[in-house]
């Protein structure tokens, strides 16, 4: 195990050197990036501006859901890129070759590439959360605070679940891949508002099928009181996002083993 | 006038081609217009005083938003950026033809077929099942119709003024990166324009990209009265021909000077 972790840092280091090597290049697409995301919190910005509050939120508490919501994705989407553009693999039949190193293909697809300019999205939600914090007054050492890191590590994981969940549907078809945008850039979008605004059909899917609420919405509704139940089930509730990461990693196993060749 | 007319029926025989990407994105559409019509609800839920919209208007907006989004100028012609990038574009320069309305017409097909296999189907949907109400009156309708239209000639042309922009930036992906966010954000698709604050108005009535959903989505709802149609179609237009001038003396600039790559 600990000689896969270091396999897998070192080929993580790799890829960041080689990026590196076109530095403007680099600094221009993750400013890019920090803009492009800007513009999603003017966009809740302005329906703020008029209506002042939603269902009890006010603007700098809903800011510390979408500051969790965006590090985590930026986290998850920059590690998990090998498996965002895993169909391509698929449809050459570049997997064989996978298939034949002396390593778990998880861990190979996983290191394969990394995307560091989405660390524009991971600044502009870090800065968001940080504003957050400090206009709600929660200091970066308490308990408080630990909660929001638990969030965080428990949405990134959520989020490269996801991503892991679309490769290994390429297994099967790769046609319908598009459909799940939905439960990413979907889920992104519709976790930046709090769960309770939608119909009950939508809350279930967000918190039993894809627990998109768990990893986010409770830890901080139950941190701000917005919910009625107690401090620690939202704490805990984070949990879902490792375990639904666990699940993924069980389901590709699972399509490793009835892959099909499609080359010659 | 011609050979123009044939560029833009055979793109767009090509382009009808992706149907499945059509379904996937319908559902997409879908999903989208249900969470912005829960979202808007619980604001409105909370208004006190009266605002520039009613929750009607805005869910009208909405659904109107979802379906015409492929008419935003959001993306570029991967096949325009290759042959930039390869010097292929000096085979284009061969023809009998006048590159910038080449271009034009291209981006036209790339705009009119995607708008047309996803607004239908998501028309169909929000007004079976999420109550989308039709056109204020007839003469609205026709408006409407028009707009769209001037919106579809506005769009083309500043897709084709980025297109012309890739000979001095080759690779066009920071433009690529920020495109969809703006045009989405200033044509009134993340949330209608008339809700921005009110300090923001002047400048967001002036600005391009309203000429594409905002305007005709106005119209729609009977914001914008029929006998004020007129202006803001002229509005859309004037835009169109600036940006038509602006992309056709930037071409005419990149041919005077630009060396072809390669043997």
């Amino acid at each position: 195990m600990l000689e896969k972790i270091k396999i897998y840092f070192r080929l993580i280091a790799i890829a960041f050197r080689s990026q590196m090597q076109h530095r403007a290049s680099f600094l221009m697409l993750a400013s890019a990036h920090f803009i492009s995301t800007f513009m999603d919190i003017i966009g809740i910005w302005v329906l703020f501006d008029r209506f002042k509050i939603i269902q009890g939120w006010a603007f700098e508490e809903l800011a510390l859901i979408y500051g969790v919501m965006n590090m985590g994705f930026a986290t998850a989407e920059s590690l998990a890129r090998g498996f965002d553009t895993f169909s391509q693999i698929v449809k050459n039949g570049d997997f064989d070759r996978i298939l034949l190193r002396p390593m778990g293909t998880l861990l190979q697809i996983a290191s394969r590439e990394v995307h560091f300019m989405r660390i524009g999205r991971f600044l502009q939600g870090l800065f968001v959360l940080l504003w957050s914090c400090k206009q709600l007054g929660i200091p970066l050492y308490s308990p408080n605070f630990i909660t929001i890191l638990f969030a965080y590590i428990g949405t990134a994981c959520l989020f490269y679940g996801l991503f892991i969940l679309q490769a290994t549907l390429s297994f099967w078809t790769t046609e319908t891949l598009e459909l799940m945008y939905i439960v990413t850039y979907g889920g992104l979008e519709s976790g930046q508002y709090p769960m309770s605004i939608y119909n009950p059909f939508f809350k279930g899917f967000f918190t039993f099928i894809i627990p998109l609420a768990c990893v986010a919405y409770y830890p901080i509704a139950a941190l701000l009181h917005h919910e009625t139940f107690s401090m620690w089930v939202g704490a805990v509730a984070p949990l879902a996002g490792i375990i639904f990461l666990y699940l993924s990693c069980q389901l590709w196993n699972l399509g490793v083993r009835r892959y099909q060749s499609t080359g010659s | 006038m011609k050979p123009y007319i044939a560029i833009l029926n055979t793109r767009m025989a090509v382009l009808f081609q992706y149907r499945s990407a059509a379904i996937a994105g319908l559902c997409t559409q879908v999903f989208w217009g249900i969470v912005k019509v829960m979202i808007l609800e619980a604001f409105f839920a909370q208004s006190v005083s009266a605002e520039p919209l009613s929750l009607a208007q805005a869910i009208t907006f909405i659904w109107l938003g979802q379906a015409l989004i492929q008419l935003l100028p959001w993306n570029i012609d991967k096949e325009l950026e290759a042959q930039i990038k390869t010097g292929n574009v000096a085979y284009e320069l061969l023809r009998p033809l006048d590159l910038y309305s080449y271009w034009f017409f291209r981006a036209m097909a790339m705009r009119l077929v995607p708008t047309i296999m996803r607004s239908i189907p998501v028309f169909m949907f929000a007004g079976l099942f999420q109550a989308l109400p039709a056109p204020e009156s007839w003469s609205a309708l026709i408006a409407f119709v028009v707009s769209l239209l001037f919106a579809a000639l506005l769009s083309s042309a500043i897709t084709t003024l980025v297109h012309s922009s890739m000979f001095w930036t080759i690779s066009g992906e920071g433009i690529q990166r920020l495109l969809p966010q703006v045009t989405l954000l200033f044509s009134g698709v993340v949330v209608p324009l008339p809700l921005f604050p009110d300090w923001m108005q002047p400048f967001l009535n002036l600005q391009p990209f309203r000429g594409v959903i905002d305007i005709p989505s106005r119209i729609y709802t009977g914001v914008i009265p029929v006998v004020e149609a007129p202006y803001y179609l002229g509005f859309q237009l004037v835009w169109f021909l600036f940006f038509a001038i602006a992309g056709k003396w930037l071409i005419a600039r990149a041919l005077r000077r630009f060396v072809i790559q390669g043997g």
